[in-house]
C-alpha cells in the first residue's frame, strides 16, 4: 500500500477505535445510573462544583449576550420602525439558541477542562488504579456523578442565562434605547411558544452529556504524564466545544421537524 | 519501632492452604515487542515473592496483572483458586478487596485525607464511623504515622506517604499482599523503616506477598532479617540463617530467568544473574 494511503488507512482505524471506545464509555457512565452503589454525595458535590461554581461566569455572558442583542437588534430594527419587537428578538434568539449554545460553551471551558485535567493526573499518579486496587469501580464513583450532575447543572444554569439574558436585553432597551419596558417583556413573552421553550431546555440535556463524557472520557484515556494531562485538558475542551456546536444544528433541525413540521 | 497493632489487625489474614496467586505461561506486550513472555511462578500461602529485576523489565506490569489491573494477552493467572484472566471487573472488583497494595509512589488520593484514605475501603462499605476512626488509628499506629490522621497527603514526605500507603494496603487485613518498589527512590534510613514494615507484615501476620524492588539491599535485609515482637524492633538473623519463607523470582527480557530461594540464588552461575548481583 503507498505511503499515503498507508497512513491514512492507519488515521481511519485509529478514529474509528475512538468513536468505538466513546461510545463503550457512555454507555457505562449512562448504564451506570441504574447499578448499585450510588454516590449520591460526589453527585450533589459535582452539582456545587459545576453549577454552582459556573454560575458567575453563566451569569455575566447570559447577561451581556442579551444586552449586546438587544443594542444591535434596536438599531436595526428602527430603520423598519418595529423596535417595540426588540423583547421578541432578544427573548427568541436567547431561549432558542444562545442560552442553550454559550452555557454550553462557557460550562464546557470550565468544566470538560477540569475533568479531564483532575481525571488525568488522577490517571498518571496511579490513583484509578489505587482505587480498582481497593475494589471501587472509577466509572460509577468518578464519572457517573460528573455525567448526572452536569446534566441536570446545565440545564437548570440555562433557565438562569435565559433569564438574565432577557433582563440584560430589557436593560438596554429600557436604559439606552429608552423604549417602555412593558413594551418589552409583553413582546418577550407574547412571541414564546411551547415549542421555543421546549426547544431552549432540551438541548442543554445533550449539550451536558457531551461536555461531561468527553471531558471525562479524555481524561480516563490520559497518558503521557503531566503533558498528557495537558493534551487531554486541551483536546476536552475543542471536542466538546465542536460537539456542541454540531449537535445545536442537528438538534435544531430535529426539534424544528419535531415541533413546526419543517 | 512502636508497638504492633493489637485487635483486628492481629488476627492476620485467613490462612489458605492453596496457592495465593499463579501465573501459567503469561505473556503480554503494549507496542512494541513483548513485555512479558511465558512467564510462569506461583505465591504460596504465608510465602513472601520477591521479584528482582533492572529498570523497566516489566516488573510492575507482572504485579498489575497479579489483581487483575490488566489482563495477558496469552497465559492464565489463578488469584485465590479462581482464573482471572477473562473475569468480568465486577468480579474481579470484589476480589481484589481481598488483596491490599502499595503502589510505586504511594498513589494516595490527593483531595483525602490521610484518614480518608486509610479508611477508604471501610468507608466504600458504610462502616459505622467510630470503627473506620478505631481501625485507621490501629493501621496509622502500625506504621507508626498516628499524628498524620488529619493531614492531606501533600503535606507528608515522600517515605510518609509510602507508610500510608501501607497502612491503607493492611486495614482491611488482606489475604495477599503486593508492593511495587516501596523504597524507590527514598534515602537509606527512610527504605529501612519501609523494610521493617514489610518484615513486621510479614513475620507478625504471615501474610503472603508479592514485592517488586530493583535494590538487592532490600532484597536481602528481606532474607536476612526478622521481626523480634518483643523488641518491636527487626532484627537480623543469627550468622548463616535466612527466612525460608522468602524467596526470589528474577525477570530478564520480559522472561523468569531465576525462582528460587536466596543460597539458590546466591549460588547461581547464570552470568546474568552473576552480573546482576556483583
Amino acid at each position: 500500500m503507498p505511503f499515503a494511503l498507508d497512513r491514512i488507512d492507519t488515521l481511519a482505524k485509529r478514529m474509528l477505535l475512538a468513536v468505538q471506545d466513546y461510545s463503550i464509555f457512555c454507555w457505562e457512565a449512562t448504564s451506570n445510573l441504574f447499578r448499585r452503589p450510588h454516590y449520591w454525595a460526589d453527585i450533589v458535590t459535582q452539582g456545587d462544583l459545576i453549577g454552582v461554581g459556573s454560575l458567575p461566569i453563566v451569569v455575566l455572558t447570559g447577561f451581556f449576550t442579551g444586552a449586546v442583542l438587544a443594542l444591535q437588534s434596536a438599531a436595526s430594527l428602527a430603520q423598519f420602525g418595529a423596535q417595540a419587537y426588540t423583547g421578541r428578538f432578544v427573548s427568541l434568539s436567547m431561549i432558542r439558541e444562545l442560552a442553550p449554545v454559550l452555557t454550553g460553551l462557557m460550562v464546557s471551558g470550565r468544566n470538560a477542562s477540569g475533568m479531564a485535567s483532575e481525571l488525568g493526573s488522577m490517571v498518571v499518579t496511579e490513583q484509578i488504579d489505587a482505587m480498582r486496587a481497593l475494589g471501587t469501580d472509577p466509572m460509577k464513583k468518578l464519572v457517573t456523578p460528573r455525567v448526572l450532575a452536569t446534566v441536570v447543572t446545565l440545564f437548570l444554569l440555562t433557565i438562569v442565562s435565559d433569564t438574565v439574558g432577557t433582563a440584560g436585553g430589557a436593560a438596554v432597551a429600557v436604559f439606552i434605547s429608552k423604549q417602555d419596558g412593558t413594551q418589552y417583556f409583553t413582546s418577550a413573552i407574547q412571541a414564546l411558544g411551547y415549542d421555543d421553550i421546549a426547544q431552549g431546555i432540551t438541548k442543554p440535556l445533550f449539550f451536558g452529556f457531551i461536555i461531561s463524557t468527553v471531558g471525562c472520557f479524555f481524561g480516563m484515556k490520559t497518558s503521557g504524564g503531566t503533558q498528557g494531562v495537558g493534551r487531554s485538558t486541551t483536546q476536552a475542551v475543542v471536542v466538546s466545544s465542536v460537539l456542541i456546536i454540531v449537535c445545536d444544528f442537528v438538534l435544531g433541525r430535529a426539534l424544528l421537524w419535531l415541533y413546526s413540521g419543517y | 519501632m512502636a508497638t504492633g497493632a493489637q485487635g483486628d489487625l492481629k488476627d492476620g489474614p485467613a490462612k489458605l492452604s492453596e496457592p495465593v496467586v499463579v501465573f501459567e505461561n503469561v505473556s503480554i506486550r503494549f507496542d512494541g515487542p513483548p513485555v512479558l513472555e511465558n512467564v510462569s511462578f506461583q505465591v504460596n500461602p504465608g510465602e513472601t515473592r520477591i521479584l528482582l529485576g533492572p529498570a523497566g523489565v516489566g516488573k510492575s506490569v507482572l504485579l498489575k496483572l497479579a489483581n487483575g489491573l490488566l489482563r495477558p494477552d496469552s497465559g492464565r493467572i489463578f488469584l485465590f483458586g479462581e482464573e482471572i484472566t477473562a473475569m468480568a471487573e465486577e468480579q474481579l472488583l470484589k476480589l481484589r478487596t481481598r488483596t491490599g497494595m502499595v503502589f510505586q509512589e504511594g498513589a494516595l488520593f490527593d483531595s483525602l485525607t490521610v484518614r480518608d484514605n486509610v479508611g477508604y475501603t471501610l468507608m466504600e462499605r458504610r462502616e459505622p464511623i467510630a470503627e473506620i476512626d478505631r481501625r485507621v488509628r490501629e493501621a496509622l499506629r502500625f506504621v507508626e504515622l498516628e499524628h498524620t490522621y488529619s493531614m492531606l497527603p501533600a503535606s507528608l514526605s515522600g517515605g510518609m506517604r509510602r507508610r500510608v500507603a501501607i497502612a491503607r494496603a493492611i486495614i482491611d487485613q488482606p489475604e495477599l499482599l503486593l508492593y511495587d518498589s516501596p523504597t524507590g527512590g527514598l534515602d537509606p534510613v527512610t527504605s529501612t523503616t519501609i523494610d521493617e514494615l514489610i518484615i513486621k507484615e510479614r513475620d507478625v501476620y504471615r501474610t503472603p506477598s508479592l514485592l517488586v524492588t530493583h535494590r538487592l539491599q532490600d532484597a536481602f535485609t528481606m532474607a536476612t532479617h526478622r521481626y523480634d515482637e518483643t523488641a518491636s524492633r527487626m532484627i537480623p538473623l543469627a550468622a548463616g540463617e535466612i527466612n525460608a519463607s522468602t524467596t526470589f523470582l528474577v525477570l530478564h527480557q520480559g522472561r523468569v530467568v531465576f525462582d528460587g530461594d536466596t543460597a539458590e540464588l546466591v549460588a547461581s552461575d547464570d552470568p546474568f544473574l552473576k552480573e546482576f548481583l556483583a
